[in-house]
């Protein structure tokens, strides 16, 4: 069904988030955007004008696969039924990349529908690194793992969060989303260094990067503790550390992730273009020349 | 069995009808191919955990003694044989669930 | 002795869905500060997160309400049925028959068929895909065996039956603004199918339920045309027929299904 000539692989530069509004506008203005994401699990119906869509702008564009319900963390095995879904879908559309969440979302009471943290414990680690190997073999592809925005920690935890994610990706081989929104996320509501955070973050194993806007409250104590809404542009402070992680990572693929209060096409597209021109600026310098190549051949520098 | 009268009706009505089609040939044809109607937030309006909610308030999940009423369109829709389309009734709490 | 994963999942599960049990132990803000407004964070997600989907899925009937009562009614369906899989399109399938046992809704007594018609709606909207065949099909079938015919239907297509005149009643609430009731006010039977892109929404005559359900449910069509004389002594076949494939909801037609399936369940 898919045209050959439109690649599946994902460019270093900067996609979006594929959101139903915009089909239309997609689809009539064919706008200069580098990949689309989708969440996976909403093209798991057996047919309809979701599909009917993806496939028109699968035909145009590489697409980047984003599972929200797979629930990786959980102390429970994985939905075999939703693997094969998965699977399904990588077949059909051929992503550039396939990612999900170090998070669960699945209890005996039904699918919690948020991406629920885990704590940070050896049990855990082995958990989270059996179900890895898991979803990469049945869905037949490596994965992204993306780091959580969190609003609280566990007494239990003993690892550090950057430490879980490199030791996971080292012993799983799989990749690493960098959500630089949800570090902005977390470092405000746990109160360290955001900065820090992304210089110990295994910048090696980085194969995409997310960019979304969060919302703002307090919290207990009256301090501000930030919410991973994406219904707003991204914040300034986020823009400065995606600065910062293209440093460190040099130039990757950059999603803008805008899910609620979805804003008109051009709005989005210039948030896209933003990240682009920043991404331009890495791409130049030898650094980011070298980060390109080896990604082209997959040889990663370990 | 089939009684012979239905299969009457059916050959009759089939024959009428393929009469009829081949008149009208190809009326359903080249029709174009379109993608649907693209349902806003069709199913994704909570497909990102996390990425499900801006608000950020407590859920007032002591909130069951909420005033039910309605205020929607079924308001202004008076049906006939005396029956209401909503109001007066529903304004009432909610005993405790 | 330290909680294990399995025991701190539990307990977080448990309290996330249960407002009444306090945050479980051992979570907590910097510096181990409380984690009450934090906790409730995840149940706000989840919460608002599940009644907003709802509110996508069931547009008309969220405009019949209002938004308040339909939030409100949708909390209270969200605290007590949470969904299976991570397939939110398939959740809230019994939401129609929860509006018809919710007792505040229950003067409105067209509210829980016009949910039923909004969740066929969307079944259909991303049911499987299928090319509807016209009813030059029939013309390779000789006339004395029409009445053995079996017609495979549309898998998008959707039966309702309503005391009400549901359809009308959706159709008229596409949109914001004043709304008079259907004249006449009379019970609908409702053919619901997506036999393009577009999902279509048809009242059906008399009978046109029976006949349909009749076919759906593998009657041979002189077994499925008595049905609905049977169900309807007005029932008009050459217009049921008709509009059965103009509706796009007959994709297959042979006189041997019965035989094929039988034939491919033996080695």
């Amino acid at each position: 069904m898919l045209p050959t000539s439109i690649a599946a692989a994902i460019p270093a530069r900067a996609g979006v988030g594929l959101k139903p509004e915009h089909y239309r506008a997609i689809l009539e203005s064919a706008p200069d955007v580098a990949f689309f994401e989708i969440h996976a699990e909403n093209y798991m119906g057996a047919g309809g004008p979701p599909h009917r869509y993806l496939e028109a702008i699968r035909a145009r564009y590489p697409i980047s696969l984003h599972g929200v319900g797979l629930s990786i963390g959980a102390d429970r095995a994985l939905d075999r039924e939703h693997l094969a879904r998965l699977r399904g879908l990588v077949e059909r559309y051929e992503p550039g990349l396939f990612s999900e969440h170090l998070a669960w979302s699945t209890h005996d009471t039904g699918f919690l529908n948020d991406l629920l943290p885990v704590p940070y414990t050896r049990a855990t680690l082995e958990r989270v690194c059996d179900h890895v190997d898991e979803a990469q073999e049945a869905v037949g592809r490596r994965m992204l793992l993306e780091n959580p925005s969190t609003y609280l920690v566990f007494a239990e935890s003993t690892i550090p969060e950057v430490d879980f994610l490199a030791e996971v990706a080292a012993r799983t081989g799989c990749g690493l989303l960098l959500d630089v929104n949800n570090v902005e996320v977390s470092a405000t509501n746990h109160g360290y260094d955001p900065t820090a955070y992304l210089d110990a973050f295994p910048a090696e194993h980085v194969g995409e990067i997310h960019l979304g806007g969060f919302a703002a409250t307090t919290d207990d104590r009256g301090a501000r503790l930030l919410i991973d809404a994406h219904g707003s542009p991204v914040d300034d402070r986020v823009w400065a550390l995606y600065r910062h992680a293209l440093g460190l990572c040099g130039a990757v693929p950059t999603l803008i992730e805008w899910d609620n209060d979805v804003p008109a096409w051009p709005i989005l597209h210039a948030e896209a273009r933003r990240a682009d021109a920043l991404l331009a600026r890495v791409a130049a310098r030898p650094h980011g020349e070298r980060r390109a190549a080896e990604d082209l051949h997959g040889t990663h520098a370990l | 069995m089939i009684k012979s009268a239905t299969a009457l009706a059916l050959a009759s009505a089939v024959t009428a009808m393929l009469a009829a089609a081949a008149s009208s040939s190809g009326a359903a044809e080249g029709k174009e191919k379109c993608y649907g109607v693209a349902l806003k937030g069709q199913n994704d309006c909570a497909a990102g955990p996390g990425t499900t909610c801006a608000g950020t308030a407590r859920i007032d999940y002591q909130g069951n003694a909420w005033k039910y009423v309605a205020k929607g369109t079924c308001v202004t829709m008076e049906l006939p044989g005396g029956r209401k389309g909503a109001l007066e009734a529903l304004k009432r709490d909610l005993p405790k669930v | 002795m330290a909680p294990t994963l399995s025991e701190i999942q539990a307990a977080f599960a448990a309290a996330l869905v249960d407002p009444a049990l306090p945050v479980p132990d051992g979570l907590c803000g910097p510096g181990g500060g409380p984690a009450a407004r934090r906790f409730a964070v995840y149940r706000n997600n989840v919460v608002v997160g599940l009644t907003e989907a709802l509110r996508a899925r069931f547009p008309v009937t969220d405009r019949l309400v209002g938004p308040e009562f339909f939030g409100a009614m949708a909390r209270a369906y969200v605290a007590a049925h949470k969904p299976a899989s991570p397939l939110l399109m398939h959740y809230g399938d019994d939401l129609p028959d929860f509006i018809a046992a919710f007792e505040p809704a229950a003067i409105i007594v067209y509210l829980a068929d016009v949910a039923r018609l909004e969740a066929a709606w969307s079944q259909a909207y991303h049911a499987a895909e299928a090319v509807p065949i016209g009813i030059a099909a029939l013309a390779a079938i000789p006339t004395d065996e029409l009445a053995s015919v079996h017609l495979t239907l549309h898998p998008s297509l959707r039966l309702l039956h309503s005391a009400h005149p549901v359809a009308s009643i959706w159709a008229a609430h596409q949109t914001d603004g004043p709304v008079m009731p259907p004249e006449p006010w009379e019970p609908e039977d409702v053919l619901v199918v997506r036999p393009e892109a577009e999902v279509l929404v048809h009242r059906l005559p008399a009978g046109g339920l029976a006949f349909l359900a009749a076919l759906e449910a593998g009657a041979p069509l002189g077994v499925a045309v008595e049905r609905a004389t049977a169900a309807a002594p007005a029932f008009d076949l050459p217009r049921n027929l008709a509009g059965a494939f103009e509706a796009g909801a007959v994709i297959a037609a042979s006189i041997s299904a019965a035989v094929q399936a039988l034939a491919e369940t033996c080695p």
